[in-house]
């Protein structure tokens, strides 16, 4: 009896995923264990069934950049709260909770760097900051990093992972979506390529403004992408949704996406599609073949 | 038969006293009970909550973008379709004059009756009907027609079909070429700005709002239910997401609040009508005053000047 008691304590410590991180990761698809490392190696990609589980920020940057190449720019832009905005918690105090869990000011992080040697403009969204929401600090790094592709005549990347719109910062949070979207009329101007990436969970107004914009769209296989929340739809339309419904497969079945790119192949897609797109490169960079 | 909200009972009997008194012909009582109205009107309305403003915005009297249309334009045709999946009939677009400028109206339209509401989906646009937006818009840019954008809907539509046909890929399209469309181009909220839905045809340069209209980033409802987990506090939600008219002038999230009767648009359409069509046409002759580039410079850079944020 007391034996059980303890062992039952036990048991239920080690299943509380905050305490003591595990090193033990289980595959959310195919429910198989695996030792951290071994996940972390494929960019937690199950290497069993190939489920593409979310990704940090950070991890987003290393599989994508070269080595040391990338520059973190605009670190010094940090929300404020215009509404005085309070739900259940103050947005002063969300966004300082926020800050204490990522070290960031924003819900993405931009920069500078080279992916597979042609140089880019990188933004990445960081799910963990408040559900990677647009908020007028992240749609202000949007139109900086725009603006400096056209500076240095380089392409945009932009891997979202977004629940949308920031609501504390309501209809300033709103209208960072027409901002992204007339930015990007800029990189077009300028003749320039706009790769965006749309991985687990796009959507709202994210997926509704710049993600949309790309000039090539990119989806990770199994995201859940749309405009509106699952939630939502079931309960307007009263019936359940069918199987796959936003997810990446679903969207590039109804022709709104160009590809699904497994992570283990997106570096390199995305320095292909960029030297594809960007002109002027240097001619003797490639040698022709001829097939036989 | 008028419907009256909650705070409105004070009018409401009022209004039955003057339509009595007229039935006997007393213009004695009609002229002292009109005066009591005009009171009472300046009581109930001086000092609206937010969430009595949202109330009205929504009110199912108050004129919808077909309204507006039949008051204030002449010798107008409809226009239909996106020349690619359908005509989504809750965005509607004509060409015809307004005080004999040539103009093409686009709006989102919500339906009166339950027949109507859904022919016009309860004013819930289908990618389709972005996507009919803007040919129409591309065609006012081919023969340089100013444009009016009546902007009334809860949101974009959600739903199986609206996903399957790309939502977010129509709206994003909107916002991106509705920044740069080379005519000019005026958007009046009327009533409910709800979220991307709205925006996806708010773009242009000058942006107002009815007095008692809203314009937000999701419901009200949508938001209590998200951030209070109870629908049910959407009063709190209303006040803290600051998405009357009168707060997004003070926050310089749009250009101008115009000036609709104090006792609502439903009450005195014409009034509401003769405003919003002042208003379009003073706007049009600044707007005639600068050139292309000047004004297409100054759309975008109203557009990316919004953002609240320091470093």
């Amino acid at each position: 009896m007391m034996f059980g008691e303890i062992f039952n304590k036990i048991r239920k410590k080690q299943s509380t995923p905050n305490e003591a991180p595990s090193h033990w990761v289980k595959c959310s698809s195919c429910q198989s264990l695996m030792y951290y490392k071994e996940i972390e190696k494929e960019f937690n990609v199950c290497p069993k069934c190939g489920f593409h589980m979310r990704i940090s920020a950070q991890m987003r940057i290393e599989l994508l950049s070269d080595v040391g190449t990338f520059e973190q720019k605009d670190t010094t832009l940090t929300p404020i709260d215009p509404l005085k905005f309070v739900d259940k918690k103050s947005y002063v105090k969300r966004i300082t909770e926020a800050h204490e869990k990522t070290g960031r000011n924003s819900a993405l992080i931009s920069g500078s760097c080279t992916i597979d040697g042609v140089k880019a403009q990188l933004i990445v969204f960081d799910f963990s900051y408040m559900g990677g929401s647009l908020g007028s600090v992240e749609g202000e790094m949007i139109v900086r990093a725009i603006n400096r592709a056209v500076q240095n005549k380089e392409g945009l990347v932009i891997v979202s992972a977004s629940g949308g719109a920031r609501m504390q910062e309501s209809t300033f949070a709103l209208l960072q979506m027409s901002k992204t979207s007339a930015a990007l009329t800029k990189l077009t101007q300028a003749g320039l390529p706009f790769i965006s990436i749309l991985s687990d969970p796009t959507m709202g107004g994210v997926s509704a403004s710049f993600a949309w914009l790309g000039d090539v769209i990119m989806a990770e296989p199994g995201a859940l992408i749309g405009f509106a929340g699952q939630r939502v739809i079931k309960q307007t339309i009263g019936a359940e949704l069918p199987q796959g419904f936003q997810r990446a497969e679903f969207l590039l079945e109804h022709g709104l996406i160009d590809m699904i790119v497994h992570r283990a192949n997106l570096k390199k897609t995305v320095a292909d599609m960029l030297r594809f797109l960007i002109q002027d490169v240097p001619t003797d960079a490639f040698e022709l073949k001829i097939k036989q | 038969m008028a419907t009256y909200l909650d705070f409105e009972n004070s009018i409401k009997h009022i209004d039955e006293d003057i339509a009595n008194a007229r039935i006997k012909a007393d213009t004695h009582a009609v002229e002292i009970l009109e005066r009591d109205l005009e009171k009472e009107v300046q009581k109930t309305y001086k000092n609206l909550s937010d969430y009595q403003k949202l109330q009205l915005a929504r009110h199912p009297d108050r004129p919808y973008a077909l309204d507006y249309i039949r008051l204030l334009m002449s010798d107008a045709y409809e226009l239909h379709g996106d020349r690619a999946f359908g005509d989504d009939l809750s965005i509607i677009s004509y060409i015809g004059y307004i005080n004999q400028r040539k103009v093409i109206v686009i709006g989102e339209q919500k339906g009166r009756g339950t027949k109507n509401k859904l022919k016009r989906n309860f004013g819930m646009p289908h990618p389709e009907g972005y996507r009919k937006a803007l040919r129409i818009a591309k065609m006012a840019e081919k023969f340089h027609l100013p444009i009016l954008f009546l902007v009334d809907t809860p949101g974009a539509y959600p739903g199986i079909a609206a996903e399957e046909r790309g939502q977010s890929e129509a709206i994003a399209r909107n916002l991106y070429e509705l920044s740069q469309l080379k005519t000019k181009t005026i958007a009046v909220v009327i009533g409910e700005g709800g979220s991307g839905g709205a925006l996806a045809i708010g773009v242009a340069d000058r942006v107002a709002m009815m007095r008692y209209s809203v314009f937000s980033v999701i419901s009200p409802e949508g938001c209590a239910a998200i951030l209070w987990n109870d629908p049910a506090k959407q009063e709190s939600a209303t006040k803290a997401m600051k998405i009357t008219a009168e707060d997004l002038k003070k926050l310089n999230l749009i250009d101008d609040v115009i000036d609709e009767p104090l006792i609502g648009a439903h009450r005195d359409k014409l009034a509401a009508a003769k405003a919003l069509g002042e208003y379009f046409i003073n706007s049009l002759e600044a707007l005639d005053a600068m050139n292309e580039d000047e004004r297409l410079d100054a759309r975008y850079n109203k557009i990316l000047s919004v953002g609240a944020y320091k470093e």
